[in-house]
């Protein structure tokens, strides 16, 4: 069967669908394992092809912090805001005018005459400060290391003076390693998400193995790529081992792209960082580097903002983002929480798995 | 933000190719790319950058990865009965 969309990279033929699920039922676990995955897109394969209902008794795959808009800290938002209301144009992604702060989103500020803009690319925020001069441009730059080598690039390729980068990238093996210290739930393994592999190399997760004895398998998206990964993770699990496998080397390498390393490398230096719901994580986040301190908005503009937890009241979303918790646990999930008016920023971002299970009608025990 | 699809390369000029998705065209930079590009190429794009360029045939190998994990093991019927 092939899918339209992907040409020759569809991977969902029902023959070896049908064969990996009996593998799995073959590697189920004794005792009930929690396996976490990191990525908005591999929570929607997962959803979208129902590849839950393939899983063993006691086995969970949940999603972690994999969603960029949801792990943004309010303190951020807040900034964005402000700048927009002082005057700036404000670039961002789309999903980012929508995600609730301390008082506004970006959107609201927009409808009360802010300048807010929705970019697709880092790119297209330098062409809008191109375009006008005489106004401070500012890209509010989320995402993890799949986006950031995108804004690494564009500050590193002359920009105009008027152009400046709130950065709010954020990177995830410290986050891999920060869920795993928190307890009560162990993590029994990591499925890697495909893409930011692409970037950093399977490598990046040997730490996790090695030091703190957890199994990591780089998957892809297709639903083959999953069931094949998940079944080598619990492959792993079975025989003790913990080690990094990596079950998409078509598009990810041991090294990773060692181009797109460098220019992570010379535009940001790694730093803490706070992720919404999760608290601040040890070299989790990405600041500009002083050489190119004239395009950071944090330092070109002061702006005071609290740097607060807030959320609203019943939001599970913490406890979603550490994977400790379904979206159907919160028993605001579906009303009043929606995609249309979410509570949480879960619920906002497309990546996020509230809005993931509400749009595909998720069901963790099919 | 994070499509996961990936696009065919229609035209390069510089460090910028036009890309199709299913008939729509887009710019991508290749700035973070670090390899060759060629008309034909499918690319892997992450907000307007291309990180990877894939190979269909590459395709072919992880079926073939799989298709050894399966073929490695007795079907589960024959593995003893699942715990419960
Ligand atoms: S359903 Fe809404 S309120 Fe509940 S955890 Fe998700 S985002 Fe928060």
């Amino acid at each position: 069967m092939t899918d339209l969309l992907l040409g020759p990279f569809s991977l969902r033929d029902p023959a070896r669908a049908r064969g990996l699920a009996s593998l799995l039922q073959r590697y189920a676990p004794k005792d009930p394992v929690r396996i976490v995955h990191v990525c908005g897109t591999h929570e929607m394969a997962i959803a979208q092809h129902g590849l839950r209902s393939l899983l063993p008794r006691g086995v969970e795959v949940l999603e972690g912090p994999g969603c960029p808009v949801c792990v943004t800290p309010t303190g951020d938002l807040d900034r964005a805001v402000k700048l927009a209301e002082r005057g700036a144009i404000v670039c961002t992604f789309g999903d980012m005018t929508r995600v609730p702060g301390t008082r506004v989103t970006l959107a609201e500020a927009r409808a009360h005459g802010a300048d807010v803009r929705v970019v697709l690319s880092p790119a297209e925020a330098v062409e809008v400060a191109r375009a006008n001069p005489e106004r401070d441009v500012v890209f509010f730059a989320v995402g993890f290391e799949t986006t950031a080598p995108g804004t690494a690039a564009v500050l590193l390729d002359s920009p105009p003076a008027n152009f400046y980068v709130l950065s709010s990238h954020r990177l995830i093996p410290p986050a891999l390693v920060a869920l795993l210290a928190g307890p009560p739930v162990p993590i029994a393994g990591f499925l890697a998400p495909g893409h930011v592999s692409t970037v950093i190399g399977a490598r990046a997760y040997r730490v996790i193995a090695e030091r703190y004895h957890v199994p990591v398998v780089v998957a892809g998206f297709e639903p083959l790529d999953i069931l094949y990964a998940i079944a080598l993770l619990l492959r792993q699990v079975r025989e003790e081992r913990a080690e990094v496998e990596n079950a998409y080397p078509r598009a990810v390498s041991e090294e990773g792209n060692l181009r797109a390393q460098e220019l992570l490398a010379t535009a940001f230096a790694p730093s803490d960082a706070v992720w919404r719901g999760i608290g601040r994580l040890p070299g989790a986040g990405l600041s500009i580097r002083d050489e190119l301190a004239r395009h950071d908005a944090r330092r070109a503009f002061s702006v005071r903002v609290e740097e607060g937890e807030e959320k609203a009241p019943g939001c599970l979303c913490s406890e979603v983002l550490l994977a400790r918790a379904v979206p159907t646990d919160c028993p605001l999930f579906g009303d009043p929480c929606t995609p249309l008016s979410p509570v949480g920023p879960c619920m906002v971002g497309v990546e996020g798995a509230c809005n993931v299970w509400y749009r595909y009608g998720e069901r963790p025990e099919l | 933000m994070c499509l996961a699809v990936p696009t065919k390369v229609v035209t390069v000029e510089g460090n910028v190719a036009t890309v199709d998705v299913q008939g729509v065209q887009a710019q991508v930079r290749l700035d973070a790319l670090g390899e060759e590009v060629r008309i034909g190429d499918y690319l892997l794009v992450h907000a307007g950058f291309a990180i990877r360029r894939l190979d269909p045939e590459d395709a072919q190998e992880t079926l073939a990865l799989l298709d050894e994990l399966l073929a490695g093991e007795p079907p589960a019927s024959e593995a003893g009965p699942p715990p419960a």
